[in-house]
């Protein structure tokens, strides 16, 4: 097949992702739990990248954990997202950037409703009017934070200090990617390489030196199921689910999880713990679990940062190994302590998925 | 007085996701929800475009429709454009309008996600805050969550984060004002009614099923809708 003809076929799977000046707009569920990660992607394109991102203070959530529970009908958040197209406006900015794919997936679903149905859009500027007196701008683009990473792939290779290499036995690390349905199976032409060929982290990987790993149930959902989790008597349904990834996972041998959106990282990380105290079963080859890291924590590790500045600390399965195997360096006196050094005591260690006992893993 | 049918016509997502389904079941291979619990997408979707009105309203009264987790991995691959996650959540919403959803043990867990999840969103501006992500109620968290729980501020501020003081940042705290326009527009676009409506209707039933009730999460109804489980959701219950 000629290239000229292999480029229109790839065409629809091809994303535009700006190259500068970009508000941003945070997730719920980070800030929560991988507060770092959000830290370090602002400072990576600020300081690393010299890109302008700006944050308003005063955007708020974009409602979708609600939405996506039944709390919020559409209308609602239809206008909580104009509301934040608004500031956006205000600052005199056209791309978005949204940290969480809970958000990214509404917000295609949102402009995508509007495109098709124009009276929608004219209730929600009638409505947004009404209730806030703003007016907004539709973006001109929409962008996930892990699409600017993986647009400077090849930049950040040019600088980083580390690769996604073995030290022990010199071969690439074996990486699984989890996408995170909303993502780009909804609405495919969002996300970079759609719905059949997601290239977002598996782009990342590759360029970084690492083995993306191929598993059967590599696109199935990580179980968050939104209630299904957030009412403590459906967590069933996100256990098995997540569970059922990891069993499909582990014989491919990963060495780290790698993932996109806030909710599956917080779940794949969590979930290994609890089938651990359910089941006393665990994963990875030395029984502690198998490392789960944001796009931005792998990213900031290989720019030579230290783990416990981007929050790898927060997470229940401990890193360590994998640090070991990057060949990367760390205090294990200040993991726990806060900025200024402080002892601000330590979590309990669990009987199964504790810290190894050593530091210079041999595998 | 419009019929089930026409009620749910009006939800851009029932039309967006109820083209003409041919029962092919793809919808159901693919289906977190449907491998986990006795759900099928593809009944449903044949269910609702029968049009059959007694059907459609034990549905809305069914613990049924409260077993998808709205992954959406349905809508990549039904071959005819249905969205059985769309029209799911036509149903939920229809459902809490009408108080059918306090008829179904999974439906009366809307209360407990309005009580937290609903209520941070007014409150906080967020969705889920980590003051009110208790290690008692979330045991699955584990040991270090339990511990940044116990030092919030701490862990925040070593990632530049900005908890619960002014200006932009990690878990910054969002103005009167930006938190009385999120209420105008709850007010406007119909949010505050919903939630109305799920407070309103989950009192009349804790009445009915004499379970205590009250404000915020410590009260018996709360506890209830938050933990309880029948075991009789499954494919072999």
């Amino acid at each position: 097949m000629h290239k000229v003809e292999k480029k229109i076929i790839w065409k629809e799977y091809q994303k535009e992702i700006p190259d500068d000046h970009y508000f941003f707009v945070r997730s719920c569920i980070r800030q929560n739990f991988f507060p770092g990660s959000e830290t370090f992607f602002l400072n990576l394109l600020r300081k690393h990248l010299g890109k302008d991102i700006f944050e308003d203070p005063r955007h708020t959530t974009c409602t979708g954990i609600g939405y996506h529970t039944d709390v919020v009908p559409f209308e609602t958040i239809m206008t909580v997202v104009a509301r934040h197209f608004a500031l956006m406006t205000e600052a005199g900015y056209e791309h978005m950037v949204i940290s969480c794919v809970t958000s990214f997936g509404i917000y295609a679903e949102i402009l995508e409703t509007w495109k098709h149905f124009p009276k929608i859009e004219e209730k929600v500027r009638k409505d947004l009017k009404i209730a806030t007196g703003r007016e907004f701008n539709i973006p001109q683009t929409i962008t996930h934070c892990s699409d600017i990473i993986y647009k400077f792939r090849n930049e950040i290779s040019s600088i980083k200090e580390f690769s996604l290499i073995n030290q022990f036995n010199d071969k690439p690390l074996n990486v699984v990617e989890h996408i995170g349905c909303h993502y780009s199976k909804m609405f495919p032409a969002y996300g970079v390489g759609g719905a059949e060929f997601p290239q977002v982290l598996s782009g990342m990987i590759k360029a970084w030196g690492g083995h993306v790993l191929d598993y059967p149930e590599r696109r199935h959902c990580c179980g968050f199921g939104f209630r299904q989790y957030i009412v403590q008597a459906n967590r069933g349904y996100s256990v098995a689910n997540t569970k059922k990834k990891f069993e499909s996972m582990e014989p491919f041998k990963p060495d780290l999880i790698l993932c996109n959106c806030p909710g599956c990282t917080m779940f794949m990380d969590k979930w290994q713990y609890t089938i651990a105290e359910m089941e006393g079963k665990t994963y990875g080859k030395e029984k502690i679990g198998i490392p789960v890291l944001t796009y931005e924590e792998l990213t900031g590790l290989l720019l030579g940062y230290n783990p416990w500045d981007l929050g790898l600390q927060m997470h229940q399965v401990q890193v360590e190994l994998l640090l070991d195997k990057m060949g990367i360096q760390y205090d294990e006196f200040t993991k726990y302590k806060s900025k200024d050094g402080e002892d601000i005591g330590q979590p309990n260690i669990p009987d199964l998925l504790s810290i190894p006992a050593y530091s210079n893993c041999k595998i | 007085m419009p019929t089930l049918f026409e009620q749910l016509s009006e939800d851009i997502r029932f039309v967006e996701g109820l083209k003409s389904c041919m029962n092919c079941g793809i919808c159901t291979a693919i289906c977190p929800a449907a491998e986990f619990y006795n759900y099928d997408p593809r009944i449903l979707i044949d269910t609702v475009q029968s049009r059959d009105e007694e059907k459609l309203q034990a549905l809305l009264r069914s613990e049924t429709i409260w077993y998808c987790g709205q992954c959406m991995s349905c809508k990549t691959r039904c071959p005819r454009g249905n969205v059985p996650g769309l029209i799911i959540m036509a149903l939920r919403y229809l459902s809490q309008k009408l108080g059918c959803f306090t008829d179904s043990e999974k439906g009366r867990q809307q209360f407990a996600i309005k009580r937290t999840v609903g209520d941070n969103i007014l409150k906080y501006g967020y969705c889920i805050y980590p003051d009110n992500i208790i290690p008692e109620m979330h045991p699955e968290q584990g040991p270090v969550w339990e511990w940044i729980h116990q030092h919030l501020p701490e862990i925040y501020d070593r990632f530049e984060g900005n908890y619960k003081k002014e200006g932009p940042g990690v878990f910054r705290k969002l103005s009167e004002e930006t938190l009385d326009e999120l209420q105008k527009i709850f007010d406007q676009t119909g949010g505050q009614h919903l939630y109305d409506c799920i407070e309103t209707f989950s009192k009349q039933k804790a009445q009915e099923m004499n379970i205590q009730f009250g404000e915020g999460i410590e009260n018996d109804y709360f506890k209830h809708t938050y933990s309880y489980n029948s075991g009789k959701h499954h494919r072999d219950a």
